[in-house]
């Protein structure tokens, strides 16, 4: 012991090498390690979560690329127009992963370069300004791209595959996106370099949340306005000529992703063209440099100001207060637990402003169901009431993705405070019914707002609109139980950012959960609704008791979904230590 | 009063806590000492119904925790060492929301939750989000949280982390005063000096066992006239600092 402290604490202090101990690898080996060191959790469900994981991917990818190989496929049957139909399939696909690569950019920016726990360490210690910013450029990029790039995989290799790219094909679609991936980092990162050093620190995670989501919502909306189907309907156009001068007008020319898709396209279609490479990487190398300089100009300034605190007075709100009184019959502890609820929900701009991107979905959803052609020839009664039915498939999943984003992380939110829960008088099957029904409960609503509102506009028969009433109540419960159990069942304690946990593998069970549940209670559900559509038809008498078995099916299952995982949650939480 | 009768508990093959008995009474602040990693947190979050014991019992105010927790549960008031609350919560809805835990609302909880807030120099912050307080400032909420409901016996686990001395002053007074109204204290700590002046009794734990327990005057007369520190040094084996010292002297 006195032999080690002597080298220690005595003796010259050693020569300092910055390039040693500051390389750019060094500064990304801890998050190197973590990675590695728990890339699935706890080692004792690894091997499950790792099939698991591989299968969901495997057949999403294989899905993807099926799709698109079709596709394809039949584009290349059509003479003159069906590449330029392909290569126009390919730009709007990248200008959509370009949107979606500078926004996530942008937000994980902010916490990778300004709100990290390592920033202290690192921006005290001495590392050069320049390495700290590759570091940090690729640490952003990393997170913000792997999705997309795991969705580009199956799109480009479909690409390669049916128009037979050849054995270099790999090297230039990597060629491609490389650059492509890297453009977005830098925009983004310097976007939120420039906000930090003009808003308010505090307020600055606030408003990229709002823009993030806002943009988000108008790039939905834009997209659905364009209607990109009727590309696929050249009959809708006055004339071929107007039709294939649409096609070859390139959608955006001075953007990355047109010279993505037309490196590729070039490439596939045996005409390769060095050009969209040349501008792909000499613009990378050059937002590169110009970002690293924004960075040498800014960073420090936007650092310090992101470390200081603002006030943040709130006041009780008449809301609250209302709330609060119409609670009081059900005990002090359960209006607690739904008032906190509530105040953290509403005051977190993270988690309240999604709802600004949900409701343009849910506009999306209803204007798409108001367009459906329903109406004219060949549209039989039988399908006018299967497609209602249809759309109640269509509601669960966006009740299931709601839930999701709400509901599931909702324990892994606890997870710091739950020493207070835990050590107070409180039963865990309160905090859980307390949570359940605050999630609930405007789940149910807009779930009931949704199914009418698409019923109407369909124009639904009174029985579909029992059925559509009675299946959307219970798969609410259902799908709101899911998300309370696999909330439990897989938590993300430690999470930095609360909108990473619906992404997290337990949101992916429970996804693939929900949508089994769906699928299960439509097919219980089919035959009776079948039976009463051709009972109809043929003027004859329904069977009621096939009806009641089907239905009376459907409801056991929702509620063995909706009881069974709470009761799970609860034994998971009594046993968490914490 | 705390009654820890053969607690254990182990982490796979690593034994946290070893089979410790304790018996703190009513009206007694009683002083938990251990060097880093001996047991003392461990032990801590059992009595505070965080962690599962892996055997004995835990009996506070004569109630077996496993038995029955919520009857136990509802006369403790825990202070944990890391000050991790509701970022989006002010501090008086912070209070009002932990005296909601406990059954209690209403204008006497309001009034107890102003008065410790008064206390603590966090009046003008009452209506602020907790995400703009410090670190002191939250761990001196944490506290408040802990006294709002006026338990029976208070688990507290290095409470002097992150206060300005005023703050600790109060903290020691409070602390005098609740026991001398018949309450329970037990605290961990690393300040030896706090657990001199403040403790009645003391124990010393380390490697999941206690090592010593006793008044300090018991513990002195044991070891000899030897001060507080000496006594825990010789007791936990830390011997690195003096070895220290010595290096930094040659």
């Amino acid at each position: 012991m006195r032999s080690d402290l002597a080298i220690t604490l005595s003796g010259p202090r050693p020569a300092v090498d910055l390039r040693k101990t500051a390389s750019l690898m060094h500064l990304l080996s801890p998050k190197i390690l973590s990675a590695k060191a728990q890339p699935l959790g706890n080692p004792e469900n690894r091997l499950g979560k790792l099939i698991l994981f591989t299968a969901v991917g495997g057949a999403f990818w294989l899905f993807v690329f099926g799709l698109l190989y079709r596709l394809l496929n039949y584009f290349r049957g059509i003479p003159e127009i069906g590449a330029l139909l392909a290569g126009k399939l390919l730009a709007l696909t990248f200008l959509s992963l370009m949107g979606i690569l500078v926004l996530s950019n942008i937000v994980t920016a902010l916490s990778s370069f300004f709100l990290a726990k390592d920033l202290d360490l690192l921006v005290a210690a001495p590392v050069d300004w320049l390495r700290l910013y590759g570091a940090k450029l690729l640490e952003t990029g990393v997170h913000s791209s792997w999705m997309v790039v795991l969705l580009a995989t199956p799109v480009l290799t479909a690409y390669g595959i049916s128009y037979d790219g050849g054995l270099l094909y790999p090297l230039v679609a990597v060629g491609a996106m490389l650059p492509f991936l890297v453009i977005p980092a830098v925009i983004g990162s310097a976007l939120t370099l420039l906000l930090v050093n003009i808003f308010p620190a505090r307020r600055t995670r606030d408003i990229l949340s709002v823009i993030a989501v806002l943009a988000g919502a108008g790039v939905v909306l834009l997209f659905r306005l364009v209607r990109p189907e009727r590309l696929a309907r050249p009959e809708g156009f006055r004339s071929l000529v107007e039709f294939i001068s649409l096609l070859r007008t390139p959608t955006s020319s001075w953007l990355p992703s047109e010279w993505a898709a037309q490196g590729i396209m070039t490439w596939v279609r045996g005409a390769p063209e060095i050009l969209p490479f040349y501008l792909l990487w000499s613009t990378a190398a050059a937002a590169v440099v110009f970002g690293a300089v924004l960075h040498r100009w800014l960073y420090m300034n936007g650092f310090s100001k992101s470390q200081e605190s603002g006030e943040r007075w709130v006041r009780q709100g008449t809301f609250g207060r209302l709330v609060g009184r119409a609670l009081t019959p059900w005990g002090v502890m359960r209006r607690e637990l739904v008032l906190k609820e509530m105040r953290l929900f509403f005051r977190d701009t993270t988690q309240w402003s999604q709802l600004i991107l949900l409701a343009v979905l849910i506009v999306v959803y209803v204007f798409n169901i108001k367009f459906l052609p329903l109406r004219g020839e060949g549209i039989t009664f039988f399908l006018q009431n299967v497609i209602p039915f249809v759309n109640l498939v269509l509601a669960g999943f966006v009740l299931a993705s709601i839930a999701a984003r709400f509901i599931f992380p909702g324990i892994s939110l606890e997870g710091r405070t739950l020493w207070l829960l835990r050590s107070s008088p409180l039963e865990m099957r309160q905090l859980l019914w307390s949570k359940f029904w605050v999630g609930t409960i405007p789940l149910l609503v807009l779930a009931l707002i949704l199914v009418f509102a698409t019923d109407i506009l369909l124009e639904v028969s009174g029985f579909m609109m029992a059925v559509s009433v009675f299946t959307i109540t219970m798969l609410t419960f259902a799908i709101a139980g899911l998300a309370l159990g696999f909330g439990a069942l897989f938590p993300k304690f430690n999470t930095e950012n609360a909108a990473q946990i619906p992404t997290s593998f337990g949101g992916l069970v429970l996804m693939m959960a929900s949508i089994t549940l769906i699928g299960l209670v439509i097919v219980i559900e089919a035959r009776p609704v079948y039976q009463y559509v051709g009972a109809h038809l043929l003027k004859i008498e329904p069977s009621v008791t096939g009806l009641w078995i089907g239905f009376g099916a459907a409801a056991a299952l929702c509620l063995a979904a909706t009881f069974i995982p709470i009761q799970i949650a609860i034994k998971r939480m009594k046993q968490l230590e914490r | 009063m705390i009654e820890l009768r053969s607690l254990t508990k182990k982490y796979g093959s690593f034994t946290a806590v070893d089979s410790i008995d304790l018996s703190v009474p009513d009206g007694e602040l009683f002083g938990f000492l251990g060097p880093n990693g001996a047991g003392k947190t461990t032990t801590l979050r059992m009595i505070a119904g965080i962690l599962q014991p892996t055997s004995g019992s835990i009996h506070l105010a004569g109630i077996d925790l496993s038995e029955d927790p919520i009857a136990a549960k509802s006369r403790l008031g825990f202070i944990p060492d890391r000050p991790f609350i509701y970022e989006k919560l002010t501090g008086a809805e912070f209070l009002r929301f932990v005296a909601g835990l406990y059954g209690q609302d209403g204008e006497k909880v309001d009034h107890r939750a102003r008065e410790l807030m008064a206390l603590f120099d966090l009046e003008e912050w009452a209506d602020e989000l907790v995400e703009s307080y410090s670190h002191g400032m939250r761990q001196k909420l944490i506290i408040s949280s802990a006294f709002v409901h006026r338990p029976e016996v208070i688990v507290v686990d290095e409470p002097m982390v992150g206060l300005d001395p005023k703050a600790a002053r109060i903290l020691k007074d409070l602390f005098r005063a609740y026991v001398k109204r018949g309450h329970t204290i037990m605290m961990s700590t690393h300040t030896l000096e706090v657990a001199e002046t403040l403790c009645d009794r003391i124990a010393i734990i380390q490697g999941g066992k206690i090592r010593a327990v006793g008044k300090l005057s018991e513990l002195r007369a044991e070891a000899a006239g030897a001060g507080l520190e000496e006594i825990f040094l010789r007791l936990t084996g830390e011997t690195a600092a003096r070895v220290a010292m010595d290096v930094l002297d040659a």
